[in-house]
């Protein structure tokens, strides 16, 4: 443990800003999901994603983050830190050397509430709240709590195989996108649904542009310092969501005749997806490529593979978040680059053919991981609360069958 | 000439376009409507205070026919909006005097096809 002289306050506010933009990012989810269902489950959608902010935030503080981060074996913190004992001012020097763990601690909190919500796009509009709530608790308990440990934590898995995965390709992107088609397909397929049927895509450009905003933060926070690290993250960061939009209106301009706002949004998620394992550890020209290359992935997954496959993950949490978080890993094997960051690593481009190896390695565990394990978790969830809504209630829509409140009226 | 109006619940509108296109019955206007017969609605709070909101989203067809499209018509509508619960709707047939189709001045059985 290192002393408290060395806290620095630039590195320290900016940890503190970062946590914030994050923080945003969850109820932003909810709009960018919210305009995609139809308009009898919107509040549904609000609703789970202000659940996972509150109840995943205490939830933290008890136990999660001791799980995550405080020392233990390859797979599972310990319980040293329950009740955040001991994190507060002084730093934790395996972490975070110039900044209070508890800066660290609640940077790292606004990761663990942001994941189960993006699970949400996967059940949406058939989910039963309470089992959601039970899903969500066990979920982040027994999937997200481990896999953040074997990434980041000391001891971890991967950490000690050297993964690059600056700020949750496996941890956030991979997992939840894997847990979105494990419970798309648990749950099956949604009553009446033949066609998109968002209720309101202003709704959805306000969420992705408040995830955009966000996302810099998520990304350059996690340099867990105000240096060259974190500006090296918000310009690829920035660079890449840009790359995406752009790709994925030009391939809806030559496909379908016209660009789209739907898609472009879709793209810019796409993007900032596919640069948060790259962002600290490719350059300009390699978030250039991540960008344009994760649109055309994303594409496919979402306009062709899903409709050919028929699983109704209803918002496309796997098309998104596993395929783009899934290239994002392998990229960043080929094209990270000690020049932008020296406690990094180079990949494949520049000789080291290993870093890739080890970034497929430690996708396909999670993959591997993630899917049995949540798997479990809704069979386990279905046996005490059924997972899903009943056929009426399904159709009435959740905001009404679940939180008893309507989002518009027709007559005044 | 007759016009069949029909309310039906929202969630079967793509069920009964779908029987009325099988039964060549291709144009339509929809409008959505509020309203409630036999069934009960679902109680709505908002801060505590209980709102009693028996007034149900519903979906209203409105469908102008020849003589010999008024059975088909019903049928497909019946056999897209049936759930066999309380709230699948009405169907009501109105006598149709006149039809003039704005484009052409068109009168009567052609305008209406």
């Amino acid at each position: 443990m290192q002393s408290m002289n060395q806290i620095n306050s630039g590195d320290t506010a900016w940890v503190l800003v970062s946590a914030v933009l994050v923080l945003l990012m969850t109820p932003a989810l909810g709009f960018f999901y919210g305009g995609m269902v139809r308009r009898k489950n919107v509040l549904g959608v609000l609703m789970q994603c202000m659940a996972c902010l509150s109840l995943v935030s205490v939830l933290w503080g008890i136990y999660g983050y001791s799980l995550a981060f405080s020392k233990g074996n390859w797979l599972f913190g310990g319980f040293d830190a329950v009740m955040l004992k001991g994190v507060g001012a002084a730093p934790n020097g395996d972490y975070a050397a110039t900044i209070p763990q508890a800066a660290f601690m609640i940077f790292q909190c606004m990761f663990a509430v942001i994941t189960p919500a993006v699970i949400v796009g996967a059940y949406a509009e058939r989910v039963k709240f309470s089992a959601f709530l039970l899903f969500t608790v066990l979920w982040l308990t027994f999937v997200y709590c481990p896999i953040a440990h074997m990434a980041w934590g000391v001891g971890g898995l991967f950490r000690s195989w050297g993964i690059l995965d600056f700020a949750g390709g496996t941890v956030v992107e991979i997992n939840c996108g894997i847990a979105g088609l494990v419970t798309a397909l648990y749950l099956g397929r949604r009553i009446g649904i033949s066609h998109p049927s968002l209720h309101n895509i202003p709704f959805v450009v306000l969420g992705a542009s408040l995830l955009w905003f966000g996302w810099n933060g998520f990304n350059a926070g996690s340099a867990l310092a105000c240096n060259a690290v974190a500006v090296n993250a918000f310009v690829t960061t920035n660079m890449a969501a840009g790359a995406a939009v752009v790709s994925w209106a030009a391939l809806e301009w030559i496909l379908t005749g016209k660009p789209t706002i739907f898609g472009s949004v879709t793209g810019a998620i796409a993007g900032l997806v596919a640069i948060t394992p790259a962002a600290g550890f490719v350059d300009f020209t390699g978030a250039l490529i991540i960008g344009c290359v994760v649109s055309v992935l994303s594409f496919f997954a979402v306009g062709i593979l899903k409709q050919k496959f028929k699983y109704d993950d209803s918002l496309d949490a796997f098309g998104v978040h596993a395929v783009g978080g899934f290239w994002g890993m392998f990229a960043t094997g080929i094209l990270a680059t000690k020049a932008v960051n020296a406690a990094g690593s180079n990949g494949l481009l520049l000789g080291n053919g290993v870093q890739l190896l080890i970034q497929i390695k430690c996708a396909l565990i999670t993959i591997a991981y993630c899917a049995g394990v949540t798997w479990i978790i809704c069979n386990v969830v279905n046996r005490i609360i059924p997972m899903r809504v009943t056929a009426g209630e399904e159709i009435i829509g959740l905001d009404l069958s679940q939180h008893h409140e309507r989002a518009y009226t027709i007559l005044d | 000439m007759k016009l069949v109006i029909a309310i039906i619940q929202p969630h079967r509108l793509e069920e009964v376009k779908k029987e009325l296109y099988a039964a060549e019955v291709n144009l339509i206007t929809v409008t959505e409507v509020l309203g409630h017969g036999r069934q009960i609605g679902v109680d709505e709070f908002y801060r505590g205070v209980r709102e009693t909101g028996n007034l149900l989203r519903k979906v209203r067809l409105e469908i102008a026919v020849n003589e010999n499209f008024v059975e088909p018509t019903i049928k497909a509508i019946i056999k897209g909006a049936r759930t066999g619960k309380i709230g699948d709707g009405k169907i009501f047939v109105l006598d149709l005097p006149r039809c003039i189709r704005i484009r052409t001045s068109e009168e009567g059985a052609p305008a209406i096809g």
